[in-house]
């Protein structure tokens, strides 16, 4: 089994598209469900899901099988993901409604006004892609920050930054619109 | 912001942005549109006359570019390493 595994880890590097498929096939889900914890948005996680795949084929040669290929490829659907959010108009989708297709079900805060939830739910789709995108996989997601930063290629360290950043940002706006958390 | 401001702004935030469901997942098979991908971009640089662009000795130039402006204007390094 691990030989078989290995097996089309090296086909792929050399370029066999039956591996990648059998590659996609494996971890497709995987790399969609982070997509969409970043985009939030079940179609353009579909979209770059396929970008990413391409992206994925077309640095085969580039690929090291002894470090495995889920963070390889979790790496390069982060940075699809991100020249997404740098290009389109996804502050203006970041919103409540549209995220509660895929929204797990949260404990209300009765403190929190649903006002207040919109407001901030868009003011954090409007913070910088790259602050944005760290503070949602490390706070709202609670992925662990050791793999937030080997998808966004930085140190730990750099991820509780952009993550302090990203908060300070946020509340910094907030208080302009008059939400004092 | 000191410890307690920032535990205040992740509560606030995860209700304003609750966290994706554990199973969510594609709600078709996305292989052959990874399929029809390959094949348009395999075929794409011989259709238009700017594949070139996409060369690596663009970001060489893209790089002397960028080392050339922070000779001439070493000021603006630091503004340019906080945007990165």
């Amino acid at each position: 089994m691990q030989n078989g595994a290995s097996d089309v880890l090296n086909q792929f590097r050399q370029g066999d598209v039956d591996a990648l498929e059998a590659l996609f096939r494996q971890h497709q889900r995987a790399v969609y469900g982070w997509i969409l914890r970043i985009t939030r948005n079940p179609a353009t996680a579909e979209e770059l899901t396929v970008e990413s795949f391409w992206r994925i084929y077309r640095a085969h040669a580039r690929f090291d099988p002894a470090q495995g290929f889920e963070g390889w490829a979790r790496r390069i659907a982060t940075r699809a993901a991100l020249d997404w959010l740098r290009t389109s108009r996804a502050d203006s989708e970041l919103s409540i409604e549209d995220c509660a297709e895929v929204a797990a079900p949260v404990e209300a805060d009765p403190a929190v006004t649903a006002e207040i939830r919109r407001k901030t739910a868009l003011t954090f789709g409007r913070l910088p892609p790259k602050l944005r995108i760290a503070a949602t996989l490390a706070v709202i997601e609670e992925q662990p920050q050791k793999d937030v930063a080997a998808a966004l290629g930085i140190s730990v360290a750099a991820v509780k930054v952009r993550v302090f950043r990203a908060l300070r940002l946020l509340r910094k706006d907030l208080e302009l619109q008059g939400i004092r958390p | 912001m000191n410890a307690h401001d920032e535990e205040q702004m992740k509560k606030l935030l995860r209700q304003a942005v609750p966290p994706v469901k554990d199973d969510a997942g594609p709600g078709r098979d996305l292989w052959p549109d990874v399929l029809r991908r390959l094949d348009t971009r395999v075929t794409e640089p011989a259709l238009h006359g700017w594949s070139w662009l996409n060369g690596a000795w663009f970001d060489g130039a893209l790089l002397a570019g960028l080392v050339g402006l922070a000779a001439i204007f070493p000021t603006a390094i630091p503004v340019f390493l906080y945007y990165l």
